[in-house]
């Protein structure tokens, strides 16, 4: 049932690389990271990749196969005709650390603009009391995994470099959106989203939606409804004056990386 | 020297998964000056792969439920060699940790009072998990990396630590490497939280990610600490089986919690026939009660399929043998004979997505077919119960690195109940350790840190050396065949040879490439580690002459009450070649508690 598999990697770093042609033995019901791997055993021993669980469920090993943004770990080869060649490539987005492996602290970054969860003065944990219904829409965008393949694909910043400090991206608006649909929480993001992290950029064409492996529908039930939400604040004097609040303080302190780090 | 990246922290904490972030947190609130260290980036810790749920007596489902019942329950799946005072603190502390998360911003699913709903797993009384679906450990990682970013603790992203350094007998500081960039950094604190997880990355077929290759038991063991029940490894009953690539991904428990049986190629139910006398009086001996259970825990015992994981696995495991498995060498499991499609997507919808994506197969029409793979190791480093402190000054560990807490076999929902208990215990614990350091903090010496960087450089070195990979596959196949599910003391004395072989191949593999971001580099670094914790184990389970929990001896089936009176803790050697087992008596359990097992079911 096994057969060679034409494969074509990207190899490099910072300073340039190229596609690099192997062939490797693979088996039946294998997907594309186990390609990889194999590769890293028998024939590239330093090819960089990065991965954790191999079942879908940490967002470490996305990358673009046949230009499609995917994770490799839930690539199947069937899906691919035996003679068909398949290329990996890093994704495009984020600069290349070495070989498939991107830097996606742009993301981190996004995350620490997020103002936290406020939960109501006065409410005790234990004393939470919230209906099923209530909680699921913002469950939806909670089984987000961060493989960042939405910001990946997402026109405004794929090669605009420029709009990537004024938009936060797909990730971020199901963020902000499960925040302000949490039937708890008592900050209102709004005015942010729309004036810092630019909801207003995203033009709804629902790559973000077609490429998240976990099937959140980002586009229909997050940006739209935030999109909505964010005129009414702007535009409705009544609702803004109720619903307007200070706005919040932001952690600020970097999480450290290599290229960051202050020695 | 000069060159070497260098930092200064109250407390260092090594892993980012739920004991590691949530220690940062303690430690940070107790006003210490706090950094995790973490070899993936944030929020890809394996806890993301937790799927059932926290075990926490809230009582939300089941007023009857209590501390005491969750305790007693943690006993006995343990097989009563758990530190009892470890089990008392995670059923007392447990629902305070569950809530705080959720004033943190997660969303468990809902009872219809609008409380955190509670689900039935194997070996709890009561339904007692807490939980998101079936992915817990995501809603927690998120929760507890959202938290720690708020508030603002320094987070050092894909950084491995690779020893850890000590100013006389206590710690000093650590020392490691940026995978992006292969430089190195050292930190100086006076105290180091391990909280780096599991083993899983010994075996062949386990449910573990890359990272899990014993870090944390390894460190340990080289700064002087010694571990606890290393012979102890839980294979999860229900891995996945085929196609070959998926071979050990998890199939949640839940599957069976919410109503999903075990059947064999006859199509029997067989674990009927499993039934050990320990958990007779509890159990349902027809299917007519075992399935009338779910709806009505009062008036009807439990079915067999959630006995301890222990159980389940082994009698897969004969079921095989007996030639009455799948095609593929599982058995079957089957909720979509049992549950309506709509109930099975809405309660287990990453088993439905994993089985559909992965191996073609759609569980609302046909059975799962699962065998056992190599889960958690409830061996780890020996701590003080209450502050997780190890028995060097100034080095903890919490969560799946410390032992004790588990016994010889860990119920399904304590460990995500325990990396939060702990974890805040050892963050606050370290946290007043630092502080009284004030006076006479420990410093690393520029000599250990010149030496552990040309250890780590030293498989660039060699040239024509093994490849890390190969070395790393044959130790797999022989922890999977020889000190697996079911051991005998000739195959284990087998692997002890095969290991002290490992031990010259590890010492000779080179790497091809530089140093930045280089897989193979890496792997050579934990190989070692993988190395001292399989030898741990083998000769842990080659002293325990009986079987117990997540220990099966084909030549010493019985549990033997003799061996039910102490552990085996495992100790680097004084040449620090190798490892020695030496034995302890278990802790006294104090009366009050003793009481609650005084039905004579221990």
């Amino acid at each position: 049932m096994g057969y060679d598999l034409k494969m074509r990697v990207w190899r490099g770093d910072e300073n340039g690389g190229e596609l690099v042609d192997f062939t490797v033995p693979v088996e039946e019901g294998e997907v594309v990271l186990d390609a990889i791997h194999r590769l890293q055993a028998t024939q590239a021993g330093d090819l960089a990749v990065r991965w954790n669980c191999k079942a879908g469920k940490c967002g470490s090993c996305s990358a673009e196969i046949n230009g499609r943004p995917r994770l490799m770990c839930m690539t199947r080869l069937s899906v691919f005709d035996p003679a068909e060649t398949v290329t990996v490539t890093p994704m495009r987005t984020f600069p290349v650390i070495r070989d498939l492996v991107t830097d996606v602290s742009f993301n981190y970054e996004k995350a620490r603009q997020v103002p936290a969860f406020t939960p109501p003065e006065g409410l005790k944990p234990g004393e939470y009391r919230m209906q099923q219904v209530d909680v699921e829409r913002s469950q939806e965008f909670r089984k987000c995994i961060e493989c960042f393949l939405c910001q990946n694909v997402c026109h405004v910043i794929r090669d605009h470099e420029d709009n990537k400090q004024y938009f936060a991206g797909p990730r971020f608006f199901i963020r902000y959106a499960e925040l302000d649909m949490h039937p708890l929480d008592t900050l209102d993001r709004k005015e942010m989203l729309r004036e810092d992290q630019g909801i207003g950029m995203c033009n709804i064409t629902k790559c973000c939606t077609e490429v998240c492996p976990e099937h959140i529908k980002i586009t229909d039930n997050a940006i739209i409804p935030m999109k909505e939400r964010v005129v009414d604040v702007k535009w409705d004097p009544v609702t803004r004056f109720i619903r307007r609040r200070k706005s919040p303080e932001q952690p600020r302190t970097p999480a450290k990386r290599a290229d960051t780090a202050g020695s | 020297m000069s060159e070497i990246e260098r930092h200064s922290y109250d407390v260092v904490v090594v892993g980012a998964g739920g004991a590691g972030l949530r220690a940062a947190i303690g430690a940070h609130e107790a006003g210490a000056r706090t950094a995790v260290v973490c070899k993936s980036l944030l929020g890809k810790a394996h806890t993301v792969m937790a799927e059932g749920g926290i075990a926490a007596a809230m009582g939300n489902v089941w007023s009857e439920d209590n501390w005491q019942v969750h305790f007693r329950d943690t006993m006995r799946g343990g097989k009563m060699l758990n530190h009892w005072r470890m089990a008392q603190l995670h059923a007392q502390e447990a629902p305070d940790r569950v809530w705080e998360l959720e004033s943190w911003g997660a969303l468990f699913d809902r009872t219809k009072e609008g409380k955190i709903s509670q689900r039935d797993f194997g070996g709890h009384r009561y339904a007692r998990l807490a939980h998101v679906g079936d992915r817990t450990g995501l809603e927690m990682i998120r929760t507890l990396q959202q938290r720690t970013v708020s508030l603002g603790i320094d987070v050092f992203m894909e950084c491995t630590i690779t020893e850890l350094l000590k100013d006389g007998d206590r710690i000093a500081g650590a020392f490691g490497y940026w995978r992006e960039s292969g430089r190195f950094i050292a930190f100086d604190a006076p105290a180091v939280i391990l909280a780096t997880g599991g083993i899983g990355k010994s075996f062949k077929v386990t449910s573990n990610s890359w990272e899990y290759t014993g870090d944390g038991h390894a460190l340990a063991m080289e700064a002087g600490a010694p571990l606890v029940n290393m012979e102890f490894v839980q294979f999860h009953p229900t891995g996945m089986v085929w196609p070959p690539s998926v071979r050990g991904i998890l199939v949640t428990e839940s599957v069976r919690g919410d109503g999903g049986v075990l059947r064999n190629s006859e199509g029997r139910r067989f674990m009927f026939d499993y039934i050990p006398e320990f958990f007779k009086a509890e159990t349902a001996d027809t299917e007519k009660e075992a399935d009338a259970w779910y709806e009505d825990h009062a008036n009807n015992r439990r079915p067999p399929e959630l006995l301890p994981r222990d159980e389940v696995a082994r009698a897969i495991n004969s079921e095989v043998k007996a030639g009455r498995g799948t095609p593929h060498g599982g058995v079957y499991l089957d909720i979509a004979s049992r549950r309506s499609a709509e109930f099975i997507q809405k309660r287990l919808p990453s088993m439905y997505h994993q089985f559909k994506e992965l191996a073609d197969v759609d569980i609302t029409k046909e059975p799962m077919e699962i065998g056992p793979t190599c889960h958690y190791v409830m061996g780890g480093v020996e701590v003080d119960p209450d502050s997780q402190m190890s028995k060097v000054p100034g080095l903890y560990a919490a969560g799946e690195v410390a032992g004790g807490m588990h016994g010889a076999n860990r119920l399904g929902g304590n460990s995500l109940g325990d990396l939060l208990v702990f974890g805040k215990r050892a963050g606050e614990h370290a946290a007043a350790y630092a502080a009284s350091t004030a006076a006479s903090r420990p410093a690393m010496a520029d000599d250990d840190i010149k030496k552990a960087g040309d250890a780590a450089l030293a498989p660039f070195s060699r040239d024509g050396g093994e490849n890390a990979y190969t070395v790393h596959r044959d130790l797999q196949e022989t922890m999977h065949n020889l000190v697996g599910i079911i051991r005998t003391a000739e195959e284990m004395s087998r692997a002890l040879q095969r290991i002290e072989e490992f031990k010259t191949r590890v010492a000779h593999v080179s790497v091809e490439g530089h140093r930045q971001y280089n897989p193979g580099w890496h792997l050579s670094i934990d190989l070692k580690n993988m190395l001292l914790v399989s030898e741990a184990i083998a000769r842990a389970a080659l002293e325990r002459k009986e079987s117990r929990g997540g220990h099966t001896r084909d030549d010493y089936p019985a549990t033997d009450p003799s061996w039910g009176k102490v552990n085996v803790l495992c100790r680097l050697n004084d040449s620090g070649t190798g490892i020695e087992v030496f034995q302890q008596d278990l802790p006294q359990m104090p009366d009050e508690l003793k009481q609650l097992f005084d039905d004579g079911s221990h």
